[in-house]
């Protein structure tokens, strides 16, 4: 298949699981209501006297974006399981590498939203500047989510139709999760500390080549999960 | 059947054997100068951690093959060398510590190779777990074989990053471009070693290749209800 048709055809994927996402609006205001609530328990969890909010932001942050893009991926094929909507999506003429795009697509543009959203929330509560770091901020933030969500999209086509779906999804992922998330923690600290984007630029690296191969991986195993 | 003997007496003998490799190892082996009787436990510590992240890439490459010729003795290898490699994981989670608080002063430290031989690990498990959420034989393989194979790409992450983070780590000393920088007599043990856990690894493997296959039957058998 020409490649503009695949890609053509994600976007047609992608836009019904975003046009469902829009107009029940559920899941994104759940996952930001679950966002704020996991910045509070931070806040009530930490002592502000003991540790600065500076040296925690990364990790409050990198925790907060982990499962909230967790609870984002769990959503992904649970929609299509409800009157068999994802046989349905198999039998229309398109390649499965197009249903995994698609569906990489939605993902990303649900969890970027989460983070576009979180971000700002995590700087106002716990009084980080972020203005300054934006650029590199945003860069490090679209690696790491890209790394997740494209692991995650592969891995939650096949969890979602086991027993215990939402438990075995973590499981699985987290494994996965957790190089790009060190990596990615990493850099936000001497990002948000003012150090010279030098300093982080290898981490940088780490992550796109995790993205470049996992995407790849991802986008040649996909069809193994769903063929019948 | 003559398979699972054949394991069994593989493993009997390299069990003889590892009692071998003790005694050459505190009889006939040197005292390491800095780190004194601990350094002993490298002569088991160092082979399990091989053969853990070894069994990880069989598994992964058992599973690519799987994916194409679709046969199902790579996928029974696949599930069985993924439970060996989860013992060859807890040996090394197990005896890296009783090294570490002679050595480090502490039982564990979240040092970056220790860090990730625990998310191997974990790995394992989750495969075993994907493995045990799957009724339909024929997806449960498929589902492994896409699970193994992200398995497998992420080791060389796992290895990139020990030699990029600041790490307490002890360097590799056997296997490493140089040539091995220890004496002969250590590197004797090490190698026989090696040679034993290979062996054990080997037997594991027959023995619960066989196992799987005879589970298949019975499941063929019975229509399905034997599966645990």
């Amino acid at each position: 298949m020409p490649l503009p048709e695949a890609v053509r055809h994600a976007w047609y994927v992608a836009r019904k699981d975003l046009r469902v996402e829009v107009r029940a609006r559920t899941g994104i205001l759940s996952a930001l209501a679950f966002v704020i609530l996991v910045l509070l328990a931070f806040n009530f969890s930490r002592d502000p006297t003991a540790v600065p909010a500076i040296d925690l932001a990364p990790s409050i942050l990198w925790v907060t974006l982990t499962f909230a893009s967790m609870l984002a991926l769990n959503r992904a094929f649970q929609l299509e399981l409800e009157n068999q909507a994802f046989d349905g999506l198999l039998l229309a003429p398109i390649s499965r590498t197009s249903i995994y795009l698609g569906k990489l697509i939605a993902n990303l543009i649900f969890v970027a939203t989460i983070e576009l959203l979180g971000v700002p929330l995590l700087a106002l509560f716990f009084n980080v500047r972020i203005l300054p770091f934006l650029g590199p901020l945003v860069a490090t933030i679209a690696l790491a989510t890209i790394g997740f969500v494209a692991v995650g999209t592969l891995f939650s086509a096949m969890t979602v139709r086991t027993r215990f779906a939402e438990l075995l999804l973590p499981v699985l992922l987290l494994p996965f999760m957790i190089p790009p998330l060190m990596w990615a923690a990493w850099a936000t600290g001497p990002l948000l500390a003012g150090r010279p984007l030098s300093d982080i630029v290898g981490w940088l690296k780490m992550l796109a080549a995790y993205d470049i191969v996992f995407v790849g991986v991802a986008l040649v195993l996909f069809p193994a999960t769903v063929n019948e | 059947m003559k398979m699972i003997r054949v394991g069994r007496w593989i493993t009997a003998i390299a069990l003889v054997l590892l009692a071998g490799v003790y005694v050459r190892a505190l009889v006939y082996t040197p005292v390491e100068r800095s780190q004194g009787l601990a350094q002993k436990i490298f002569y088991l510590h160092v082979p399990a951690a091989i053969w853990a992240e070894t069994a990880m890439v069989l598994v992964g490459l058992a599973s690519i093959f799987y994916l194409f010729l679709k046969d199902p003795r790579l996928d029974r290898f696949a599930e069985s060398s993924a439970e060996a490699g989860a013992v060859f994981a807890a040996v090394v989670l197990t005896t890296g510590p009783i090294w570490g608080k002679p050595i480090w002063g502490t039982w564990w430290s979240w040092d970056a190779r220790l860090t990730l031989t625990l998310f191997l690990f974990l790995l394992y498990v989750g495969y075993l777990l994907l493995r045990g959420a799957v009724a339909d034989p024929g997806a449960r393989a498929r589902y492994a074989a896409v699970l193994g194979i992200c398995g497998m790409v992420l080791v060389p992450f796992v290895h990139l990053s020990v030699y990029m983070f600041r790490t307490l780590h002890p360097m590799p000393i056997v296997l490493k471009p140089s040539a091995p920088s220890l004496p002969p007599s250590m590197l004797a043990t090490w190698l026989f070693s090696l040679l034993v856990f290979t062996l054990l690894y080997v037997g594991f493997v027959v023995q619960r290749y066989a196992l799987s296959y005879l589970r298949e039957q019975l499941e063929a058998a019975t229509g399905g209800i034997g599966h645990a």
